[in-house]
């Protein structure tokens, strides 16, 4: 009688293991990672360890395109009792995110090694974040869209408390954690309002019920809508809810910072693009007006706040929000083209900053302290490679021709001019304009050759920003002046970090000069995502 | 007499608002995340309460996640606390902040 009871009751439903494959592949390459330090007596070897994780990405790369061709031969399906969705959005997102990881894995390798931490809690914890990230973007269900936000972000926090001998790491977790906790108790209540309002935390359902009825409390709807869009807010660090930034950036272990930028704005993105314009996109007119606004401040905020930081890693932090502000202009205009620049955006984003974030751990030292904007003098000269790297790096976040930056920027601008949002791409402009400023700056010094009379303030970027401070960097520039000469000869660059670097910038480079490929899977992603 | 579901409604946005208040106001670390809990719990109670409004398992069912999710939460917090602890020896988030900017 039980069992018949049972077995009446309780369906399970049938799973399409390739549809979750890149998840499974992360996560057991974590779990592998971690039995096998367990057991070897002295810990997994470094190179051992970094090879294992980059194979782990590789593999989850290759199954991301194995569902690439389902998806090209059957179109999207769901499974797991509709919780989990394949499409080409999901599939464009799995390829970003293991990429990240490639590329975050060797950066960190050198990183661990100059710190003298066990490699393994790195590699795990990456590789479990992103596994979240990754099913954050295959979510069809609000709550697995929640379970996948935080498989992301605990991971975070810990990565970024992961340094013990720095006490900003530890200062920099906590901040993180407690706003990160915040953000989600918030995202949390506007699901829960969403689920009040219609009856059902699955998306598709969502869809159908606001098809079919007019929502019988619009209040609760767009209260729970409001608060799910501030704890994304809050992931992809759009003004104002980005105040975390600055301080986590700065905190956190650079390669940490890089991976986090890129593969929590993925996440955060993904989960967005998929709520307002699958579930709610005929909601467009009410989530608008808020996407606008978040635009607006991210794009003018970042740029302004960018241009006065000395330190390199709060700089790139504010230009993060710059960047999250230029994507935003994609999801405002709601549109094929709009979506599309959004991802292409996406993608180009989140390997430039894996790659400026590899850079700026090479050039840090020893336990990341040089990070202000003096360090970077001369690096052409000091050690080529590097310099070239950065400098294509900062051009393409800049929106410089033959990188991927120009084609992202030309997107999301035209997308927006397109629908009729001019003053919102003027403003998007203007924040290039000054962003660029910034980025110049670094160039310029890095392009600079080593212990030339001339000093950062000639260039003429802080002119009136403030005059004092200006003088006093002008000073601490001079006096600094022959100390960062003596550090020339050991910026510790080493060929797997480096390896992660330039393939970084070549990866810009490739894709700026020819597009079409990212485009293309970018525009299948769109086609996919808004059916 | 039955209390109307709205009224559970009600009491968990007062909940939710009280610790988003304690979040912003409170220096205290440990405190810190008990508000955040407390918002936690409230999504939860809210959860709960529409469950039985709409008569939908779907709803408590998610509130087993929402608290797994909590308590590993609570784990890597505390971890994080403690480990700043060893090296100052306060829980006070102003005495935490060595970054500005």
């Amino acid at each position: 009688m039980i069992t018949e009871l049972a077995t009446t009751m309780i369906k399970m439903p049938s799973i399409d293991y390739l549809a979750i494959l890149p998840v499974l592949i992360l996560i057991g390459g974590a779990v592998l990672i971690m039995a096998i330090t367990a057991m070897v007596p002295g810990g997994l070897r470094r190179d051992v360890a970094t090879a294992m994780t980059v194979t782990t990405a590789l593999a989850a790369l290759i199954s991301s395109l194995v569902e690439w061709h389902r998806v090209l031969v059957q179109g999207a399906t769901t499974t797991i009792a509709h919780a989990i969705v394949m499409d080409g959005f999901s599939v464009f997102m799995a390829i970003a995110v293991s990429s990240c990881v490639i590329l975050a894995s060797l950066i960190g390798h050198d990183y661990l090694k100059r710190e003298d931490i066990s490699s393994a809690e790195y590699l795990i914890l990456a590789l479990i974040s992103a596994a979240g990230a990754v099913l954050m973007a295959s979510a069809n269900d609000l709550v697995v869209i929640f379970l996948a936000l935080e498989i992301l972000s605990i991971a975070l926090y810990v990565l970024v408390a992961f340094n013990p001998r720095r006490a900003e790491s530890g200062e920099a977790a906590l901040k993180y954690f407690i706003l990160g906790g915040f953000s989600s108790a918030v995202f949390v209540y506007g699901i829960a309002l969403t689920y009040g309002a219609t009856g059902t935390t699955n998306l598709t359902q969502i869809v159908d019920f606001l098809g079919q009825n007019t929502a019988q409390h619009p209040g609760l709807l767009y209260a729970g809508l409001g608060l799910m869009i501030v704890g994304f807010a809050f992931k992809v660090a759009a003004v104002p809810f980005h105040f975390w930034t600055p301080d986590v950036y700065q905190g956190a272990p650079s390669p940490v910072t890089g991976f986090m930028a890129a593969v929590a704005k993925i996440g955060g993105f993904a989960a967005l693009l998929r709520v307002l314009l699958s579930a709610f996109g005929t909601q467009a007119a009410t989530w608008q007006p808020i996407i606008y606004a978040l635009a607006v401040a991210s794009l003018l905020l970042g740029a302004l706040l960018m241009v006065v930081q000395r330190d390199v890693k709060r700089m790139m932090a504010y230009s993060s929000i710059n960047h999250a502000g230029f994507i935003l202009l994609g999801v405002e205009a709601a549109t094929t083209r709009g979506v599309q620049a959004a991802l292409y955006y996406l993608f180009a984003y989140a390997i430039m900053t894996v790659g400026v974030f590899g850079v700026i751990t090479l050039v840090s030292g020893n336990g990341d302290r040089d990070t202000d904007i003096a360090s970077y003098r001369g690096l052409l000269r000091r050690s080529p490679l590097l310099g070239a790297c950065l400098v294509v790096l900062l051009l393409a976040q800049a929106g410089a021709p033959f990188t991927t930056g120009l084609f992202a920027k030309l997107g999301v601008l035209s997308a927006a001019v397109s629908v009729g949002s001019w003053p919102l791409a003027l403003i998007a402009m203007v924040s290039a304009v000054i962003s660029g400023f910034a980025y110049l700056r670094l160039t310029l010094i890095s392009v600079r050759p080593v212990g030339a009379p001339t000093d950062v303030d000639e260039l003429g970027v802080e002119t009136g920003v403030s005059a004092p401070m200006h003088h006093l960097g002008a000073t601490l520039m001079l006096e600094e002046e022959l100390p960062t000469e003596v550090e020339i000869a050991h910026v510790g660059v080493s060929p797997v970090a480096l390896t992660g670097v330039t393939l970084a910038a070549a990866f810009t480079i490739i894709f700026g000069i020819v597009p079409g490929p990212l485009l293309s899977l970018a525009h299948a992603a769109t086609m996919s995502l808004l059916g | 007499m039955s209390i109307p579901g709205e009224w559970y409604l009600i009491l968990a946005a007062i909940l939710f608002g009280i610790g988003a208040l304690g979040l912003l106001i409170r220096r205290n670390v440990l405190i810190m995340f008990m508000c955040v809990e407390l918002m936690l719990n409230a999504a939860n109670l809210t959860l709960v309460t529409f469950s039985r409004m709409l008569n939908d398992i779907g709803g408590q069912a998610a509130v087993f996640f929402v608290l797994v999710v909590a308590a590993a939460e609570v784990v890597v917090g505390l971890g994080i606390v403690v480990s700043i602890f060893r090296r100052r020896s306060t829980a006070v988030a102003d005495d935490i902040s060595s970054m500005k900017g």
